[in-house]
């Protein structure tokens, strides 16, 4: 069979066809004019943003809901530095992306021509590979080990950056059928020894609980996980990334730990005798201090990434591997007549009842009651944050029932990504409802998206708890400056409705508390893209809190 | 402590450069490093020393397990092992210690590689020790310029490094 002539933007074209990708988002340019070119009648759905930061957030949505690689296309230069925050945030969540980027063409590489950056060399840190096209028929191949190296083992935004002449040139075309990397062999199965002991660790432990997050998730292991819990009769926390990966009102949720995490998860976990950590990195935000941190623990670490194996704290048990895989050998050689664990789940509960996550139960509008509104109204919608308080609140306050349904920016803590990334999850889902809990501060980082869900009809909802603050730095002022509020103050605030309807979107408001059914009522039925604006309590706390530094049983209550 | 990797990666463009930057992100020390083709031309090995206990040196060779071009890494053990150094030593002479530099040339099984009026460009092959003392000697004598490349190293008798399991 001969293969066909075509041009390298065609190829690239072809590649994407066969690697599934049935939506891009993106922002044209000088230097991806041919590919353009291919777009204007490609099968494929192109979604124009109005900033290249959008479009690799918006990727990034796509691909959390989906579990698919999200892909999105910039222009060299500014438009490829554009992508960088978002290709730094998927870097650090682990999500698969591929970022496809022109260059200028391969004669003035280095000679400072118009829009040239060095974008493999800026993304090196912040991607999981990349790739500068030198040779035209490399495309396809590049292409498919792309698409491998970000779907496969800890998974991560790659990046491939396009000499515009490579994307005029015309090449054979034929896709490879496997990839051949002798230096990426990710490892699925867990060591059989290894899952045997844990096994038997497990079998004896009478305080044992989970500690689980974004892995959980993107290895689809949430189902193993609840077999398990529920055998052994064993407390399941999460990660802010691992939020939705075990519901929320399961009796043995205790929900999210760490910094902001439930005094009865903090409790559970320096008080228990085993941690089953699974999908998880021991951030500091996690672990607060790390040599105060679980000081009766043994752990049995389960992570996809040799690397993250006592990188931060010493484990008794790792096992790298899949956790889906490992979980179910676990599930196999976890043999319990009756679980040892009544004592130890009777404690949990009583702290449960003693310490619950909870606000001021009074008239005002607080932004805690909001997110249990949406939540009642919505219980199946996905949800998006920004980051901040909205982001925890959103994470404390909504009731989870399945996986993939919190989207939010776990490691870099990007502001701005919330809103970009609702309409990438809501491309991704459109069946469903997806709201980005947002507050005035974040979302004036991303807000001209508005033009592209209104352009596109991408019904998303945008609720921002409008404090007229940047609340969660304001907090820290409060608690650590002596109330210094040094520029975290947006009080000559925009009319979010009016801004809104500008730009073509649905605008609404509420100020008090017997408003709030209502506007999130009409934002679902509207079906149209909506910004509401809830004017809520300017000083309200995230509440409860661990100090930056102590121990995470060092926990204050906040007003 | 001191310790001595070889590094198996694709001979590509950029390869040096993610290996290197991967160092100085995450705050590994290199004390040197030496790059060249190996046996397999689309293969290039890596030798670097860095510094730093166990725990430090399980996490740079995890990290660059990491990286998709790396192929291979290994700990070179420092008695299980060979490992040369080259310096090229420009030392200034006269008429008066010119015979002095070339006797010391001469213990160390050095070799003169350029002979001017006024100076002598010393070769001098060997492991790190051994150069580090012909530098001592010669500092009296004035050394107007020196370059040093990294380690190399091998292991000793039949264990091989090698891209693949053959």
């Amino acid at each position: 069979m001969t293969k066909p002539k075509m041009s390298g933007a065609r190829a690239v074209i072809e590649s994407l066809y066969r690697e599934n990708v049935e939506v891009i988002f993106g922002y044209p340019g000088g230097t991806v004019l041919p590919l353009y070119d291919e777009l204007y009648d490609a099968n494929i759905r192109h979604i124009l943003v109005r900033h290249e930061q959008a479009a690799a957030h918006a990727a990034d949505g796509y691909a959390r809901v989906t579990g698919k690689a999200g892909v999105c296309l910039a222009t060299s230069g500014p438009g490829a530095t554009n992508l960088v925050t978002g290709i730094a945030t998927a870097y650090m969540d682990s999500v698969p992306m591929i970022a496809i980027t022109g260059q200028v063409p391969r004669s003035l590489i280095g000679y400072d021509a118009f829009q040239e950056a060095n974008i493999t060399g800026i993304t090196l840190p912040i991607t999981k590979h990349n790739y500068l096209v030198q040779d035209t028929k490399d495309i396809p191949n590049i292409f498919k080990e792309a698409f491998y190296i970000a779907q496969t083992g800890r998974q991560g935004p790659v990046l491939i950056d396009i000499p515009k002449d490579a994307q005029i040139e015309v090449i054979d075309f034929e896709y490879p059928q496997e990839v051949k990397l002798r230096g990426y062999k990710p490892t699925y199965t867990g060591n059989e020894q290894q899952i045997k002991k844990a096994a038997s660790l497990i079998m004896k432990s009478e305080k044992p609980i989970f500690y689980v997050g974004g892995g959980i998730i993107f290895s689809n292991a949430t189902e193993e996980l609840r077999t398990l819990a529920e055998t052994i009769m064993a407390p399941v926390t999460t990660t802010l990334m691992g939020m939705s990966a075990f519901p929320t009102a399961h009796p043995l949720s205790v929900g999210m730990l760490g910094m902001h995490g439930t005094r009865y998860a903090n409790y559970a976990i320096q008080e228990s005798d085993l941690i089953i950590a699974i999908g998880v990195r021991f951030d500091d935000r996690v672990t607060g201090k790390i040599s105060a941190f679980a000081p009766n623990a043994r752990i049995i670490h389960i992570d996809i990434d040799p690397a993250e194996i006592s990188k931060n704290v010493r484990v008794d048990i790792p096992i790298v591997g899949d956790a889906k895989n490992i979980l179910k050998s676990l599930i196999k050689y976890v043999k319990i007549e009756q679980a040892k664990t009544d004592t130890w789940i009777k404690k949990i509960d009583a702290w449960k009842k003693e310490y619950p996550l909870t606000y001021k139960k009074d008239n005002l509008l607080h932004p805690q009651y909001i997110i249990e509104q949406i939540s009642e109204i919505c219980p199946d919608a996905i949800i998006v944050t920004e980051v901040g308080q909205n982001q925890m609140w959103a994470a404390q306050f909504f009731n989870y029932k399945n996986p993939r349904t919190f989207i939010s920016s776990g490691g870099l803590g990007t502001m701005g990504y919330g809103f970009p990334a609702a309409m990438g999850a809501k491309v991704g889902k459109p069946e469903h409802t997806v709201i980005d809990i947002s507050g005035d501060g974040s979302f004036q980082m991303n807000s001209q998206e508005l033009a592209t869900v209104v352009q596109n009809d991408i019904p998303v909802i945008v609720a921002i708890l409008n404090n007229g603050f940047l609340g969660m730095v304001r907090q820290w002022q409060e608690l650590f400056f002596n109330r210094r509020y040094s520029h975290t103050c947006l009080e000559s605030s925009v009319d979010f409705v009016k801004l809104a309807e500008a730009y073509g979107a649905l605008g609404l408001r509420a100020t008090k508390q017997s408003e709030v059914k209502d506007v999130i009522q009409e934002a679902v039925k509207s079906e149209r893209p909506t910004v509401i604006d809830f004017v809520v309590e300017r000083e309200e706390n995230v509440s409860p809190m661990v100090p930056a530094g102590a121990a995470i049983n060092e926990i204050l209550d906040l007003e | 402590m001191k310790h001595t990797l070889a590094v198996l990666v694709e001979n590509k463009p950029a390869v040096l450069t993610r290996v290197a930057g991967l160092f100085s992100r995450r705050g590994f020390n290199i004390e040197s490093l030496a790059v060249g083709v190996t046996e397999n031309l689309d293969i290039s090995r890596i030798t670097i020393v860095v510094s730093g206990d166990d725990k430090i040196l399980e996490q740079v060779e995890k990290q660059l397990n990491k990286l998709i071009d790396v192929i291979r890494v290994s700990d070179i053990p420092a008695g299980e092992s060979v490992s040369r150094e080259l310096a090229l030593i420009k030392v200034g002479v006269d008429s008066a210690t010119r015979a002095e530099v070339m006797q010391i040339v001469d213990v160390f099984r050095a070799k003169i590689v350029d002979v001017g009026i006024k100076s002598l460009v010393i070769e001098v092959t060997g492991d790190e020790s051994k150069i580090n003392a012909m530098e001592q000697l010669l500092r009296q004598f004035g050394i107007k310029e020196m370059v040093r490349t990294g380690k190399i190293a091998m292991n000793r008798g039949a264990k091989v490094v090698q891209s693949e399991k053959r």
